[in-house]
């Protein structure tokens, strides 16, 4: 098992001998990984690694659909999440989606739903949180005077972040990003990856690129991935500048992609 | 070799060539020449059934006595009041009980059953959806002897407006079914997976999001087909409606009247309940119409074809509105 040891961080997440099936297909093959609390940790690997999947994992996206199981286990600070609730760890762990994919609501509500399945009626509560979200998602100058607005008239850039936002408010322990700049132009890209810097330190984020320079810029830490295993986890500096295995190089230095 | 490779600009150039363009181009407008007068001719033909409905029924359609009036034995009194309330009243009937059982039905289906983890319950969907699809092109006739033996026979509930609007009701159920689970597969996934990755509960999503992304394609599915059951007559013939009907069903609340005991006359004998009018004797308008189109006297055609004008106007504000709904839902959502 990889192990970092830094003197800062606690560990948030531990994936231990963890394997995914869909069907008797092992898409994940005994997995063994840490996520550092408050840390912004990539995902990257050729396409079909497994990156996605195994991110997916962590909110069990994968419930919904018929025929996947798990075996092993991911442990949200002592917890295995594999055993609690679906729903219970999908309001613990927040993600933010490859294409920016906000609700056919208003700019308001989407953020405000989150809270509402929560149980949470108080209309002064409700819009401090809202407004707080969007802050925090640097989007709240450009729509704050246009709540109602429906989401759907944002820009990509605007939608993504609004989707941002909406996974924020409800103050998640671990946000998981899957490619969200994927669908974006540079410059949206660019606001994304700076949105996400200035989120290290205040939540974890584990976040599935496809692009290795995104990686550098954004990351603490960077997980290697090839055909469902982890080949390599260390600080991101180290992944791509001194790596310890031969097959990293070898993608970090763009031999294969 | 470079005898042997095909020359493609220099054939393009060639005259012959252009010649096969312009003979290419020639069979395009014709082809649309052809497709466009049958298009014409279909529409023709149906314009002229109800221009010929039109003509046939002037002589009332301009008469309001004819709207207020109940059918009577002779042609130029008789109109469609009653008829026309029945259709009404049955639709009603029709509306409440099918949207309710066949939405849930179809969001069971799309939604909770297709992703069960139980092969034994997939396997059960499998057989439903067949099924569902081949119990919407059985003849409307066989929903009548069904409506008959449940409705009538079983649950004793006699001739009346809730016998034939849950009969109706039955009938327009598989395309409600079939155009909800259309409507839901139409909203897409990264939606529900937004709505699940923050926590809400299967059932939150699809009442919160996804039924509301989707209302727009069910109404319209549920005003089609209920456009298609105002006009039937074979299942309501078999479930008992009658032809002459010259009293309308109780309104809620309405005073009762009743024969006095001893003097014989019709006096206030207290309300009629809420729910009344769903047990009373009904006509429809089809039926309607079938029953003067059968009558010996040539006079009562008039009637027929001014009711048929009716009902071909009823199910065109029907189905305007089913546009209008659409318009109206989808103008909000861009996926």
């Amino acid at each position: 098992m990889e192990v970092i040891q830094d003197q800062d961080t606690q560990v948030k997440a531990q994936v231990r001998n963890f394997s995914f099936f869909y069907g008797k297909n092992k898409a994940i093959k005994d997995v063994n990984l840490q996520v550092l609390d408050c840390k912004v940790t990539s995902m990257i690997g050729p396409s079909g690694c497994g990156k996605t999947t195994l991110l997916r994992c962590f909110n069990r996206m994968h419930d919904l659909y018929p025929g996947t199981h798990y075996e092993g286990e991911i442990l949200l600070e002592s917890q295995n999440l594999l055993a609690l609730d679906p729903i219970e760890v999908r309001m613990r762990i927040g993600m933010v989606f490859q294409k920016p994919n906000p609700f056919p609501k208003s700019i308001f509500e989407n953020i405000a739903y989150g809270l509402r399945i929560r149980g949470i009626k108080d209309k002064n509560v409700i819009n401090e949180r809202v407004e707080r979200a969007l802050r925090d998602a640097a989007i709240w100058d450009e729509v704050k005077d246009r709540l109602k607005d429906m989401a759907f008239n944002l820009s990509g850039g605007q939608q993504q972040r609004l989707c941002i936002a909406r996974a924020l408010a409800t103050d998640p322990e671990i946000l998981l990003f899957d490619e969200p700049t994927s669908a974006l132009d540079p410059i949206a890209t660019a606001s994304i990856e700076e949105l996400v810097i200035n989120l290290k330190g205040k939540v974890t984020i584990l976040i599935v690129t496809h692009n290795m320079q995104q990686a550098v810029r954004i990351s603490d830490y960077t997980a290697f991935m090839y055909i469902g295993e982890l080949v390599e986890f260390n600080r991101t500096d180290v992944i791509f500048n001194n790596a310890a295995q031969q097959r990293t190089r070898e993608y970090v230095s763009g031999q294969f992609g | 070799m470079q005898g042997e490779e095909l020359d493609l600009s220099a054939i393009v150039k060639d005259v012959q060539m252009r010649k096969s363009i312009s003979i290419r181009k020639f069979w395009d407008v014709l082809f649309s020449f052809v497709a466009l007068s049958f298009l014409i001719l279909g529409l023709a033909i149906l314009l002229l059934l109800i221009f010929q409905l039109f003509v046939d029924g002037r002589g009332l359609l301009f008469s309001w006595s004819f709207y207020t009036s109940f059918p009577a034995p002779n042609a130029a009194e008789a109109g469609i009041l009653s008829a026309f309330v029945g259709s009404l009243f049955v639709i009603c009937v029709t509306v409440l009980f099918a949207i309710p059982i066949g939405v849930a039905a179809g969001v069971y289906l799309e939604e909770y059953a297709k992703s069960s983890s139980s092969p034994a319950v997939r396997i059960l969907t499998d057989f439903i959806e067949i099924n569902i699809t081949n119990l919407a092109g059985v003849p409307s006739i066989v929903y009548g002897l069904l409506g008959l033996e449940i409705f009538k026979e079983t649950f004793k509930l006699g001739n009346s407006v809730l016998t034939a609007g849950m009969t109706l009701g039955i009938l327009v159920l598989p395309v409600i079914v079939v155009t909800t689970r259309e409507a839901l597969k139409s909203v897409p996934s990264t939606l529900k997976e937004g709505s699940i990755a923050i926590g809400a509960s299967k059932w939150q999503t699809i009442w919160d999001l996804i039924l509301p992304a989707s209302i727009g394609s069910i109404l319209t599915g549920v005003i089609v087909s209920v456009s298609r059951a105002i006009g039937e007559t074979a299942p309501l013939i078999t479930v008992g409606a009658l032809t002459f009907i010259a009293f309308l069903p109780p309104l809620p609340f309405s005073d009762r009247f009743a024969p006095d005991p001893q003097t014989g006359e019709l006096v206030r004998a207290g309300q009629y309940g809420l729910f009344d009018w769903l047990f009373s004797g009904y006509t429809v308008m089809p039926i309607q119409m079938f029953d003067w189109v059968g009558r010996p006297n040539p006079e009562f055609r008039v009637n027929a074809a001014a009711a048929g004008v009716v009902l071909v106007l009823l199910t065109l504000v029907l189905n305007s509105a089913a546009i209008f709904l659409r318009i109206y839902f989808r103008r909000r959502i861009k996926w």
